[in-house]
């Protein structure tokens, strides 16, 4: 049997633009080589500006989301404010640490603006909750190494919201038409200061 | 150490007894080095925070030697509140040591402990079975048979600060060039009595990336979308308080602990 990261598929991509970042996913989710379903989106909300890519095995997928939605109300009710990315990405590290021996098989992308700071942050980690802090962009999942090869190309600093909009969408699309276990339709987040917007891609649907 | 979560452990286990292969963790392809001279001591490349000065070099699994060393130095700090003494290399050595021991070699940090404490200077290398070495010149990761074939060939007794830096750095580069594993940049780390610790960080960058030629930026309109959701300021304060404060970088420091003098 492959490893438990390729049995459901899955791909996740974030990036720093201007006073702006981005976060998209894939929808796709199988077993194998089957599909069971695109409408799987991997992207959850945290905060207001805050958002957690999980890729990997779809069941440690569900699990760690709902249980970060725990922890993050519970952070939000003890401190009566929302939680800052760079706080959530300590919170996700050290979670994911605790099960130093045991882990869950998830590759989380974080992605968000700090709302004290205006300032964006992105980061990654590995399954045991090392951080990869990335000044340019964030890749995970299945699609992960043409993830690498179209984020390397088409990346370049200082892209405005609606730019970074293109750039992450086009790298995205292209890196899941060559993996065969992800794709489906795509989910990207395009988080301003005081805005988001989320927007649905069609995809190629073989 | 309070608690590592061995709930997964059974599930991974059943799986991996089924053939499906361990997660497999980053580990960082690394060169670390340290070095003594006369009055201070200079350490290399992926710098974890001890003490003021007490600077670990980890090399391994990267969570591990982060994790590690975060832990080990809170409680370094700890000691040294409740002695009202400077902490000690060798003290955070042992607490290094006796911790990788008690997990017989799973937790895979691979460290370089330096620093500079009340008895002098200290240069140790753990490895994460729980053994230490105490050398003048240390190496350890993938690259260290390089960098330690350049200390073997030019380590004097007698260096000076300078010296010691530019051994260390060439000692770096030698594991940047001749090890796969290890790249990009040389950060170091001196620690001298009496004087604060200097970091320099990217104190040589061999590997500086060139300007990309050409820019793929796509018109606007390229990709096109089903549909989109917007998520205004003005939606969000339906439903929770928004309160805009000044972008001063202080406030950021609310993100810090307080702490009563």
């Amino acid at each position: 049997m492959g490893s438990p990261f390729d049995i459901n598929g899955g791909a996740c991509v974030a990036m720093v633009g201007k006073d702006c970042v981005a976060i998209a996913c894939d929808l796709r989710l199988g077993m194998q080589a089957l599909t069971i379903s695109n409408n799987f989106p991997k992207i959850f909300n945290f905060a207001p500006s805050t958002y957690l890519g999980l890729t990997g095995l779809a069941t440690d997928v569900n699990t760690v989301s709902d249980l970060f939605r725990y922890k993050v109300n519970m952070y939000r009710l003890r401190e009566e404010r929302h939680i800052s990315p760079q706080t959530l990405a300590n919170l996700v590290s050290s979670s994911l640490y605790e099960k130093r021996f045991g882990p869950f098989f998830v590759s989380p992308v974080l992605a968000g603006i700090n709302q004290t700071t205006g300032k964006p942050f992105i980061c990654g980690f590995d399954s045991i909750g090392c951080i990869d802090f990335a000044k340019d962009f964030i890749v995970s999942g299945t699609a992960s190494d043409q993830l690498f090869g179209t984020c390397e190309g088409l990346w370049e600093p200082d892209l405005g919201a609606e730019d970074l909009f293109e750039t992450i969408s086009q790298a995205l699309l292209s890196a899941v038409d060559r993996d065969a276990l992800s794709g489906w339709g795509a989910q990207v987040y395009i988080i301003e200061k005081d805005k988001v917007t989320q927007r649905l891609l069609k995809g190629r649907q073989d | 150490m309070p608690g590592f979560d061995f709930s997964n452990y059974n599930r991974n286990a059943a799986l991996h007894a089924r053939g499906v292969p361990l997660p497999k963790a980053t580990s960082t392809g690394t060169t670390i080095v340290g070095c003594i001279y006369d009055n201070g001591v200079v350490n290399c490349e992926k710098l974890h925070y001890i003490a003021p000065k007490i600077w670990c070099a980890g090399a391994g699994t990267a969570a591990d030697t982060e994790f590690t060393t975060a832990l080990i130095s809170s409680n370094v700090e700890l000691h040294s509140l409740s002695t009202g003494r400077d902490p000690r290399v060798i003290t955070c050595m042992t607490m290094l040591k006796q911790h990788l021991f008690r997990y017989q070699g799973h937790i895979g940090a691979y460290l370089v402990v330096a620093g500079v404490d009340p008895t002098g200077v200290g240069l140790y290398t753990v490895h994460a079975h729980g053994s230490t070495d105490k050398l003048p010149y240390v190496t350890m990761g993938s690259g260290s048979l390089a960098a330690m074939s350049v200390f073997e060939s030019m380590w004097q007794p007698d260096l000076n600060k300078e010296g010691a830096i530019a051994l260390c750095a060439e000692a770096i580069k030698a594991g940047i060039f001749n090890d796969l594993g290890s790249g990009s940049n040389v950060d170091v780390c001196v620690i001298e009595k009496d004087k604060p610790t200097q970091l320099l960080r990217n104190y040589e960058k061999p590997n500086e990336r060139g300007q990309k030629e050409r820019n793929y930026r796509f018109p606007r309109g390229t990709t096109a979308w089903l549909n989109q959701k917007v998520i205004s300021k003005e939606d969000m304060k339906k439903y929770v308080t928004i309160e805009t404060l000044s972008g001063d970088d202080n406030l950021a420091a609310g993100e810090k602990m307080e702490v009563d003098v």
